[in-house]
C-alpha cells in the first residue's frame, strides 16, 4: 500500500479503528479492521475481505450516484484497509444545534436529496447518523462510513435506512427533529419524485409501529389475546 | 424439615413454550425448588396445542412435587407469578390458568411476568452481576439487550428465526434425534467438535440485527448435496452463527461501555459460544458470568424470582387484566425494580 506517514490513531470503533496520515504527500484517512480474536481466523479473514471489499465499492457508488463521499486511493484488501481522502470541515452533529433555522433548512434539504440519490441507485447506507455527514469547505456534506451500508432496492431496506436517521435526529437534536426530519424528507421527495416518497414515508411509519421502540408505539392498544 | 416462620414464598409458572415449570423462591431470592416436566415431540417441532395438553396433563403433577420439594404448604404461599408473555398462545395460557387459578383460590396476588425479562433476572441473581449486557439464545429468542432508561432495551436481536431454533431445525433436517439428556444443542456441539473444514455460510449480520433463516436454508441444502461431512457442517454452522451474536454483542458493550457480560438462554450451554463470549468480555475488560444450567433454559423459578422483584416494587396484575401477551416485547415491560439495583 506504500509509504505512509505521521500515522495518528483517530477512532476506535468495535470494528474498525480510523487513523490519519500523510500518503505520497496526501492527508489520508485510513479505516482499518481489526482481527477478532473470537472467531476463527478463517472466518475473521473472509469477514473482514469482504466488507472491505463492499464498502469501498459503495463508497464509489456512491459518488457516481452524485453523492460527495471520500475518494478512494487505496483499497487494500489482503490488510483490510481503506485509504482515502481525509475529509475537512465540520460534523453535521455538531453544528446543526448552532445556526440559523433556514440554514438548518437547506443543510437537512441536501442530505435528503443525497439520501435520495443513493436510494435511487440501490445504495443503502446503513447507518445514517449526522456524525456520518461532514459539512466541507465548499459547502457540500460528505457522506462517510458506509461500513454498515448494502446494496438494495428494498422498499423495507430504504425504509429502515430513513427510519435510522430519523432516530438519531430525535435522540441528539430532539429540539427541531421533526422539523429536519420533514426537510429531509422534502429533499428526499425532490429526487426520487413524490410517489416513491410517500411510499417510504408510509413505510417509515409501519416500521415504527411495528418496532422495538417504546415511544413510538405509546398510545397504540397493546395486542392482547386470551 | 419445615421453613422458619413468617418467610414470604412467590410461586412462579412458566409455559412459554415446550417445557412447563413451577419454581418456588423465597422473598430474598433462596430458590427452594424448580421442578419442570418437558415435553418431546416425536417428530418434528413443538405444536402449540399438543405442548398445551402436555402441560395441562402435567401440571398438577409438577405443582406436587414442587411443593414438596420446598417443604411447603400452598397456603404458606404469598405470591402467584406466572409467564404472561411473549410465547405460544396456548401454552401460555394453560399455565395462566393455573396461575390465576392457584391466586384466586388463595386470595393471594397474582403477577404477570415477561419471560424475557424473567432470563435477565434470574441471571443477575445467579451470577452476581449487577447491570450487565446480556446476550439471551434460545429455541425461542436472540436478542442482546441492557437496561437504559428504565427499560431492559434491545440493542440487536434476530429479524427472523431463533438462533436456537435455527440449529434444532438444522439437525432435524440431518435426521438427528434428540433426547432429555441430549437436546440437539447438545448433538450438534459433539459433532462440531470433530468438524475440521469450515465450510462457508452466509454470514447476516445487519447493522446490529442478525439474520438466519437464509443461513438455514443454504446449511440444510449443502446437506442435502451428500458432499460434506455432517462434522463439518455442525462446526461451520456453529462458528458462523456464534461469531454473528458475538459480533452484535461486542458492538452493544462498545456502545454501552457497560462492565459486565451475562450469557443465558438454553443456548448459553455451548462452551464455543461461551468461550466466544468470554473472550469478547475480555477484550472490553468486562466480567462475563455465565447462568447454571437449569437457570440458564425455561424455568419457573425465574418467573417465581422476577415475581418477587414486581410485587415488591407494587406491580401486581388483576385476574381480569391477565391475558397473556404472545408478542410482549422486552422493552414494553415495565421493570420499576431494576432501577433501584443499578444505581447501587
Amino acid at each position: 500500500m506504500g509509504e505512509t506517514a505521521n500515522q495518528k490513531l483517530m477512532k476506535k470503533g468495535a470494528e474498525a479503528s480510523l487513523y490519519t496520515a500523510y500518503w505520497h504527500g496526501r492527508k489520508v484517512t485510513i479505516k482499518k479492521r481489526l482481527p477478532k480474536k473470537y472467531r476463527l481466523p478463517e472466518l475473521d479473514e473472509e469477514i473482514k475481505t469482504h466488507r472491505t471489499a463492499r464498502e469501498s465499492q459503495l463508497i464509489y457508488e456512491a459518488k457516481r450516484a452524485g453523492v460527495p463521499t471520500p475518494s478512494l486511493y487505496f483499497v487494500d484488501v489482503g490488510n483490510a484497509a481503506i485509504i482515502m481522502e481525509f475529509v475537512e470541515g465540520k460534523q453535521v452533529k455538531q453544528l446543526l444545534g448552532e445556526i440559523t433555522e433556514q440554514r438548518r433548512r437547506d443543510i437537512c434539504i441536501k442530505i435528503g436529496e443525497s439520501v435520495g440519490r443513493i436510494h435511487r441507485c440501490a445504495i443503502v447506507h446503513g447507518d445514517l447518523t449526522t456524525s456520518n455527514m461532514i459539512l466541507n469547505p465548499e459547502g457540500k456534506i460528505v457522506f462517510v462510513d458506509f461500513g454498515l451500508g448494502e446494496k438494495s432496492a428494498d422498499l423495507e431496506s430504504q425504509g429502515v435506512d430513513l427510519h435510522l436517521m430519523k432516530r438519531s435526529l430525535e435522540s441528539t437534536h430532539f429540539r427541531f427533529a421533526e422539523k429536519c426530519f420533514l426537510h429531509v424528507i422534502e429533499g428526499y421527495s425532490r429526487i426520487v419524485g413524490s410517489k416513491t416518497a410517500k411510499k417510504i414515508e408510509d413505510r417509515i411509519e409501519e416500521i415504527e409501529n411495528r418496532g422495538r421502540y417504546v415511544s413510538e408505539r405509546k398510545g397504540r392498544q397493546k395486542s392482547v389475546h386470551n | 424439615m419445615s421453613r422458619k416462620d413468617g418467610e414470604h414464598y412467590c410461586l412462579g409458572v412458566e409455559s412459554t413454550a415446550d417445557d412447563f415449570s413451577i419454581g418456588i423462591c423465597t422473598f430474598d431470592g433462596e430458590i427452594l425448588t424448580n421442578v419442570t416436566s418437558a415435553y418431546i415431540p416425536a417428530e418434528g417441532g413443538i405444536h402449540p396445542r399438543e405442548a398445551a395438553r402436555h402441560h395441562s396433563q402435567a401440571a398438577s403433577r409438577v405443582l406436587k412435587e414442587a411443593l414438596e420439594n420446598a417443604c411447603i404448604k400452598l397456603r404458606n404461599l404469598s405470591v402467584i407469578a406466572f409467564s404472561q408473555g411473549p410465547g405460544l398462545g396456548p401454552c401460555l395460557r394453560t399455565g395462566a390458568t393455573v396461575a390465576r387459578t392457584l391466586s384466586f383460590y388463595l386470595g393471594v396476588p397474582l403477577v404477570g411476568v415477561n419471560h424475557c425479562v424473567a432470563h435477565i433476572e434470574i441471571g443477575k441473581l445467579k451470577s452476581g452481576s449487577v447491570d450487565p449486557v446480556t446476550l439471551y439464545v434460545s429455541g425461542g429468542n436472540t436478542l442482546v439487550a441492557a437496561f437504559d432508561s428504565g427499560r431492559y432495551r434491545v440493542f440487536g436481536e434476530t429479524l427472523d428465526i431463533p438462533l436456537g431454533n435455527c440449529l434444532d431445525v438444522f439437525a432435524r433436517e440431518a435426521g438427528l434425534h434428540q433426547s432429555t439428556d441430549l437436546p440437539f444443542g447438545a448433538i450438534i456441539e459433539r459433532l462440531a467438535a470433530d468438524g475440521k473444514r469450515l465450510i462457508s455460510l452466509p454470514y447476516a449480520v445487519k447493522g446490529m440485527d442478525m439474520s438466519f433463516s437464509g443461513l438455514l436454508t443454504a446449511a440444510a441444502s449443502l446437506l442435502r448435496t451428500n458432499q460434506f461431512r455432517i462434522e463439518d457442517l455442525c462446526y461451520s454452522l456453529q462458528e458462523t452463527v456464534f461469531s454473528m451474536v458475538t459480533e452484535v454483542t461486542e458492538r452493544a458493550l462498545a456502545h454501552t461501555e457497560k462492565r459486565e457480560v451475562l450469557l443465558t438462554g438454553g443456548v448459553a450451554a455451548n462452551k464455543r459460544l461461551e468461550s466466544m463470549i468470554q473472550t469478547v468480555a475480555e477484550d472490553h475488560g468486562a466480567t462475563f458470568s455465565g447462568v447454571p444450567s437449569q437457570f440458564a433454559v425455561d424455568n419457573g423459578a425465574m418467573i417465581a424470582w422476577t415475581g418477587v422483584l414486581a410485587y415488591l416494587a407494587g406491580v401486581t396484575t388483576p385476574i381480569k387484566e391477565s391475558f397473556v401477551n404472545l408478542r410482549w416485547r422486552l422493552e414494553e415491560a415495565e421493570v420499576p425494580w431494576a432501577k433501584l439495583q443499578t444505581r447501587s
